[in-house]
């Protein structure tokens, strides 16, 4: 029996990269011809969550560690972005009519006479893309450290995560002199001389995050197709079996963990890049909370389904909200009961269930075993 | 060194208390290179308690366990896997969501920290050996297929491969046969005596037809202490063991 090894799994087409070839197609050709750059800023704005979603489909899906404070690192990676971009439109000049020119608006407002020491570094731009992933994962780290090494897991985790959430919102809302407090940071404009706020700016953005996006997805894709993605799957069946074969389980969990907010953080700097601005209003319970959601409704063990979840609940709370701005909670917490109850595996579980069969008997393609595919349980696989 | 042993396996004053309870109460007993030792005893006796402290699932409350004159109970479960001792549970153990290959993959032993995990490379020698283990525990025919849908006799073998792959000097079943089939048990009674070549085993299990069969010494327990040892013929005319176990 021929079997395909790891190292070949790129070199061929097989249904997960087809799949992404399709996604990377309605993402890079399909949505910039057909829609407006209103609409496609917002899809853009939709797509930064998916980095979240595919860290929660890794984190929570494959290794079955729910995180709900997503939103953190998704805030921290958000405002190291926003900090350097902020700190470019503060020059001396622009900010001549401030008591002390040269620093944050909101930092004049708050009587600060001088720079905070920890947004001294963030002038520079390697810094600031390097703090982008560093900080959310060296947070994760110490996080899941202390957590998973005392082997704190289910309930109890989803719950610290939480509080983590809200705290690091009183925090960002109460220090509003260094944060920019219950606003956030405002009014950004450029990047390297490069104004932002322009709809061709906009257009760039939208690719570059496009792309970014499809490059996490392959990464992912390496990461479960590794033995580490089997180990991951194995500690969510049987933890301690995973124990008893000589591995040492936190520290799978944390780095897992710490992927995840790796993931979400870069979701979060291109979100403040294309919207123009970072408030904690993306950091607390709720926002953590929300993408989860996105997750759960896509399908928790698909990759793409996750993309596409995000893309579905974000264009139908636009659409609720511009129509009926009250109804959206309800909307989203009925979503969420429907998805635990009725389909547990999201729109990737349906999809997997109903139409991928059909789609594979007519064409007549040869069966998975027959292909020599790599063996991949179905539902761990990308869509 | 003054209290060093040539056992494989030394456990000496062992006890272990939950909230005053003594499940485990000043136990020794010894395991033999090559010697497959069974651990009998009515329900509550404490056995699956004496695996679970060798493995490091439970901590000690005092006493000692050697292998190879190391001391376990200070070490972590991974460390004691690679030390050489391996364990099997009382209910199949295993990866429900992965197939037959992959759950003895995993147990492959390489590629055990995270980084030697991701870099991990299924090449020749990893499907040689995968390959040889499944045709020991009778599953060749079923590497592909997922884990949840083998048989509970089959689960059972399944996990004893993951054990063996681990080439472990000292295999731990707790319950090998239970709820097998008479056909089931005895194809384990012969896997077990041919995995025994160049490695102990300790086992726990009820089923007196089976443990007549394949033990070398049999330890009986009794509210955590031993109520007696030896050969099974020994054991089996023992009074006070007719008296707690056998005579039911």
């Amino acid at each position: 029996m021929t079997r395909t090894p790891n190292s070949r799994f790129f070199g061929r087409l097989d249904g997960d990269i087809a799949g992404i070839l399709l996604l990377a197609a309605l993402l890079i050709v399909v949505l910039p011809l057909g829609l407006d750059i209103f609409r496609l800023n917002m899809v853009g704005k939709y797509l930064t969550y998916a980095f979240v979603a595919l860290g929660l489909v890794l984190c929570w899906g494959s290794a079955g560690i729910l995180s709900l404070g997503q939103g953190i690192f998704f805030g921290i990676g958000g405002y190291c972005m926003a900090m350097f971009l902020k700190l470019e439109a503060s020059s001396p000049e622009a900010t001549k009519i401030q008591s002390t020119p040269g620093i944050p608006d909101f930092m004049d407002w708050n009587q600060l006479k001088a720079l905070p020491w920890f947004w001294e570094p963030f002038h520079s731009l390697t810094f600031a893309t390097i703090a982008v992933v560093a900080v959310p994962a060296l947070l994760a780290f110490i996080v899941g450290l202390a957590m998973f090494k005392r082997r704190v897991g289910g309930v109890y985790f989803a719950i610290i995560t939480q509080a983590f959430a809200a705290i690091l919102t009183i925090l960002i809302v109460g220090q509003q002199g260094y944060t920019g407090g219950i606003n956030g940071i405002t009014d950004l404009r450029t990047l390297k001389g490069w104004d932002i706020r322009t709809d061709e700016a906009k257009l760039v953005l939208y690719f570059v995050n496009a792309a970014l996006l499809i490059g996490c997805i392959l990464l992912c894709l390496y990461v479960r197709r590794s033995k580490l993605g089997r180990i991951l799957v194995a500690l969510r069946d049987k933890e301690d079996r995973v124990r008893f074969s000589g591995y040492d389980v936190a520290n799978f969990k944390i780095f897992v963990f710490c992927f995840a907010a790796a993931l979400s953080a870069v979701g979060g700097a291109m979100f403040t890049l294309q919207v123009g601005f970072m408030s904690p209003s993306f950091v607390g319970i709720v926002p953590s909370i929300e993408m989860v959601i996105y997750c759960a409704v896509g399908g928790r063990l698909s990759l793409l389904g996750a993309v596409y979840g995000t893309l579905l609940v974000n264009w139908a709370k636009t659409m609720l909200s511009e129509s009926f701005p009250e109804l959206w909670l309800f909307a989203m917490g009925a979503l969420f009961i429907g998805v635990v109850m009725v389909f547990p595996n999201g729109l990737a579980g349906l999809y997997q269930q109903f139409i991928a069969p059909r789609l594979r008997r007519p064409a007549g393609r040869r069966t998975d075993e027959a292909a020599g595919a790599p063996i991949i349980p179905p539902h761990t696989a990308a869509d | 060194m003054a209290n060093s042993t040539d056992y494989l396996l030394a456990v000496e004053g062992l006890t272990v208390s939950f909230d005053g309870f003594k499940a485990v109460n000043d136990l020794s007993f010894y395991v033999d290179s090559n010697e497959i030792h069974v651990i009998i005893g009515p329900n509550g006796a404490g056995k699956t308690t004496v695996l679970d402290l060798i493995c490091g699932r439970t901590r000690a409350s005092g006493g000692s366990i050697k292998f190879r004159n190391k001391e376990l109970t200070a070490m972590k479960e991974h460390q004691i896997v690679k030390a050489g001792v391996g364990r099997k549970f009382q209910n199949p153990s295993i990866y429900d969501d992965l197939t037959v290959f992959e759950n003895l993959e995993i147990s492959y032993p390489r590629g055990r920290t995270v980084f030697g995990a991701l870099a991990f490379k299924r090449d020749a020698a990893v499907r040689e050996r995968v390959a040889e283990i499944a045709e020991m525990i009778f599953l060749a025919d079923h590497l592909d297929q997922r884990a949840e849908y083998l048989s509970h006799g089959q689960k059972q073998w399944l996990e004893i491969g993951m054990l063996l792959i681990q080439d472990p000097e000292l295999l731990m079943l707790d319950e090998p046969v239970a709820g097998m089939s008479v056909n089931e048990r005895k194809k384990t009674a012969e896997l077990l005596n041919k995995i025994i070549q160049n490695r102990s085993v300790l086992v726990i299990e009820h089923d007196m037809k089976f443990v007549e069969d394949i033990a070398h010494r049999v330890t009986v327990l009794h509210q955590g202490k031993i109520l007696s040892e030896g050969s099974m013929e020994r054991v089996k005319n023992d009074p006070k063991v007719v008296e707690v176990y056998l005579g039911h």
